[in-house]
């Protein structure tokens, strides 16, 4: 099709302003997460003041890569690929820049209120009542948007990455509405309904897919449209994307329980939440044996494709922190690594390899189909795909260190039957690590800077004319 | 495509009809939270209370929170605690401090006893954390003084050099607002907590001329303090 016949059919706009945004946030995200990096190894940066301090400032980093960046990027990946795979254009425009303005005013109100210290305590679900709601109405109307323009589509069987996004759309729909559930107080306050043990269950359960379904579900579905496009082949398993794509749906939900083993919660609960994660690493490599293998066979391309480089990096470690993960599930494992750095580390083995990695690739890919164009410099992609593994393996490995180191000297006896080391005896030694991490960290953001930049020079001379040029133009 | 399809007939009907897929989703994606949460709020085991009635204090009809002993129990946080602990929460202490000591020997050196469920059953939102960037709280009540607590939250390393928690100047500065906090407590009790109509017309003079740093150190200063441990006991099976 010509490029202005595919420009009139589909509703692309709304995707270039979602891509855009998506690397913006992604800068932002990132080096909100190197300063609070810095400030556990240099706490003079916490400056003395309440809006730089660390327990305001974290939030603002995990809401901003999670909800910011994952959310761009989700969007703008999910009404691409629908339109292209249900051959159809979105059903509603309208309800398409609504979803985009509404999630950034949600940003923006995440900015401003999260460093004032408007925080509903809970994890990943900070934000207050207010915006809570705002949140449910803006992802009803992308899920709604989503679900109709499947179900006008052209082609009689729907592709295997709607099935993907539309699992995520169910399932953080029914996580946020219950884990937000709580009584205001006044318009930035409220306290979470439950209490105690059942509220820990409940946070987790929302904690766990938030990851398990928002950055793991719906990036599959980024993973199933892109990496067969980007390679030129189609998936090469049908049967198996069925199967794990049943299997992942039905088992994650029951894994938030490991986040608390050992803890007040039952021990039925725990050890029911261990025992499926274990079984987890099977759909989990599904999906990354599908992914691997369809690019069997392209390997040729990974000489001269970049692009793919980043979807293969990414399933990489998709495979490795999913395999990471059900380990930590086991008690054994769990009793030394919860409450230290191995979990963050795992965390950004799948944040940083995964999420970002799979992400830049399709981002880049799509900004080339939207533009109608190449990337502006196939050199900086390269450079950014080398700045972001070698930040990536940078910061895991000095987490997984330093992790471990911090499990067993918090453990340790000596020989008279006493704790060995303080606690601030294992602070002491945690901060060459956590100025590595900072250092890892600062080449992962450096990469995106790159990013951002390849993006904005490709869109600046990119032949088309649209908004977003239009804009770039300008600026 | 490598291979075949070969779908199941309800696996071709869900991929031609978005709404099946729709619902199918609906159901399997409820049943492992429905089973994992809905019996908590119901079997009996999961409150440490229910088998150790001793756990909880049994507050007589014209007690007020400030007839509470230290052992006596656990019992909802009085004004200033609780006005502490919503600035606790602010500051996002939980992200570097745990509150959730797990039965083992280096943490029950460590932190004390191991924690019951009981114990946070008042506390909207739980704030167990899930990591310790800084050592667990849940019994750090009593540890130290008042005074050590005020040098340390204002600057943490002029008592513990290692230490990479951030300075609170400005808890010492923030005056508490006695009208909200009775707010607060309204709002606790909405929603189960048993404050009486006495402790909530009380907060304002509770907390009247205090400050956060103050509000903040009895908060700390009775976590982990309420219950009386027997080490013969076993809460948890
Ligand atoms: C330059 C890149 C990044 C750096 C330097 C960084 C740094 C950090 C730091 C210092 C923490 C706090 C760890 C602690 O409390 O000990 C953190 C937490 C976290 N970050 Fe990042 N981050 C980066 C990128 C990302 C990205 C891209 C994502 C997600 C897509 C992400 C997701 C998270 C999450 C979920 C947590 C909370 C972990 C937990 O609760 O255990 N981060 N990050
Ligand atoms: C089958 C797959 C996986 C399993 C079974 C699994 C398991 C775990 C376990 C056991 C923990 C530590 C809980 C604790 O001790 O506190 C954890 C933490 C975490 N995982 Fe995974 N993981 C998996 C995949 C992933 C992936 C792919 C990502 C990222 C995209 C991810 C992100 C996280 C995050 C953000 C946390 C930190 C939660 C917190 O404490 O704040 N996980 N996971």
């Amino acid at each position: 099709m010509e490029a202005t016949q595919v420009e009139q059919k589909y509703s692309f706009d709304v995707v270039r302003w979602f891509s855009i945004a998506a690397v913006v946030y992604l800068v932002v995200g990132t080096l909100v997460g190197v300063y609070v990096a810095s400030e556990l190894a240099w706490p003079w940066l916490n400056m003395d003041s309440p809006y730089l301090s660390f327990g305001r400032l974290r939030p603002l980093h995990t809401n901003a890569v999670i909800f910011a960046f994952g959310g761009c990027a989700l969007m703008a990946t999910a009404y691409y690929s629908v339109q292209r795979t249900c051959g159809v254009r979105l059903f509603s425009d309208a309800l398409g820049w609504f979803t985009f303005w509404g999630w950034n005013v949600i940003i923006v109100l995440a900015v401003i209120t999260l460093p004032l210290g408007f925080t509903s305590g809970k994890e990943y679900a900070e934000l207050e009542w207010p915006v809570d709601i705002l949140i449910a109405v803006v992802w009803l109307s992308f899920s709604f948007n989503f679900i109709m323009t499947v179900a006008k589509r052209k082609t009689s069987h729907i592709y295997v990455s709607n099935w993907f996004f539309m699992g995520m759309m169910v399932m953080i729909t029914y996580l946020h509405v219950v884990n937000s559930l709580a009584i205001p107080v006044t318009l930035f306050k409220s306290y979470s309904i439950f209490s105690g043990v059942q509220d820990a269950m409940i946070q987790w359960w929302w904690g766990h897919n938030a990851v398990g379904f928002y950055l793991t579900a719906g990036f599959l579905g980024i993973m199933y449209y892109f990496v067969p496009k980007q390679a030129g082949r189609p998936v090469f398993s049908y049967r198996l994307s069925v199967l794990h794509f049943w299997a992942l749906m039905f088992g994650y939900v029951w894994l938030g329980a490991h986040h608390l083993q050992y803890t007040a919660l039952p021990d039925w609960t725990g050890s029911l939440g261990a025992a499926v994660s274990l079984a987890m690493i099977i759909p989990s490599w599904g999906g990354a044996i599908n992914g691997m293998m369809t690019l069997s066979g392209a390997w040729d391309k990974l000489r001269d494709d970049y692009i793919l480089r980043f979807l293969i990096m990414s399933l990489a470690f998709y495979a490795m922190s999913t395999f990471e993960g059900p380990v930590m599930s086991s008690k054994t494992v769990n009793a030394l690594s919860h409450y230290t750095d191995w979990t963050v580390g795992h965390v950004h083995s799948g944040a940083l390899g995964w999420v970002v990695m799979v992400a830049a690739g399709a981002l880049y890919h799509l900004v080339q189909k939207l533009w109608n164009t190449e990337m502006y410099s196939a050199k900086l992609v390269n450079l950014h795909f080398w700045m972001a593994t070698i930040g990536a393996v940078v910061y895991i490995t000095a987490m997984w260190v330093s992790g471990i180191m911090q499990g067993l000297m918090w453990r340790d006896y000596d020989e008279f039957g006493t704790l060995t080391y303080t606690f601030a005896e294992s602070v002491a030694a945690m901060h060459p690590y956590y100025a590595m991490r900072a250092i890892g960290g600062m080449i992962f953001w450096a990469g995106a800077v790159v990013m951002l930049y390849n993006v904005v020079m490709t869109v600046r001379k990119a032949p088309a004319t649209s908004t977003v040029r239009a804009a770039a133009a300008r600026a | 495509m490598a291979d075949q399809i070969h779908s199941t007939k309800l696996q071709d009907k869900a991929e031609r009809n978005v709404f099946l897929m729709f619902v199918m989703l609906l159901v399997l994606l409820s049943v492992g939270g429905l089973v994992e949460i809905v019996p908590l709020f119901f079997l009996k085991d999961t409150m440490e209370h229910n088998q150790h009635p001793e756990v909880m204090w049994d507050r007589k009809p014209g007690q007020t929170l400030a007839d509470w002993k230290a052992g006596d129990g656990v019992r909802p946080y009085t004004a200033l605690e609780l006005a502490g602990r919503d600035i606790y929460r602010r500051e996002g202490c939980y992200t570097c401090h745990s509150q959730m000591i797990r039965p083992f020997r280096d943490e029950k050196e460590r932190y004390g006893h191991y924690s019951l469920a009981s114990e946070s059953m008042y506390d909207h939102p739980f704030q167990w954390g899930s990591k310790r960037t800084g050592p667990d709280l849940a019994r750090v009540g009593g540890k130290y003084s008042d005074a050590w607590h005020e040098r340390h939250l204002r600057a943490p390393r002029s008592v513990v050099p290692e230490s990479v928690m951030p300075n609170y100047p400005w808890l010492e500065e923030n005056k508490l607002d006695g009208a909200f906090v009775a707010s607060m407590m309204r709002g606790m009790k909405t929603i189960g907590v048993p404050y009486e109509e006495s402790d909530i017309a009380g907060a304002a003079a509770a907390v009247e001329g205090k400050t956060e740093m103050q509000a903040v150190i009895a908060f700390l200063q009775v976590l982990g303090t309420m219950v009386k441990f027997d080490e013969n006991t076993n809460y948890r099976e």
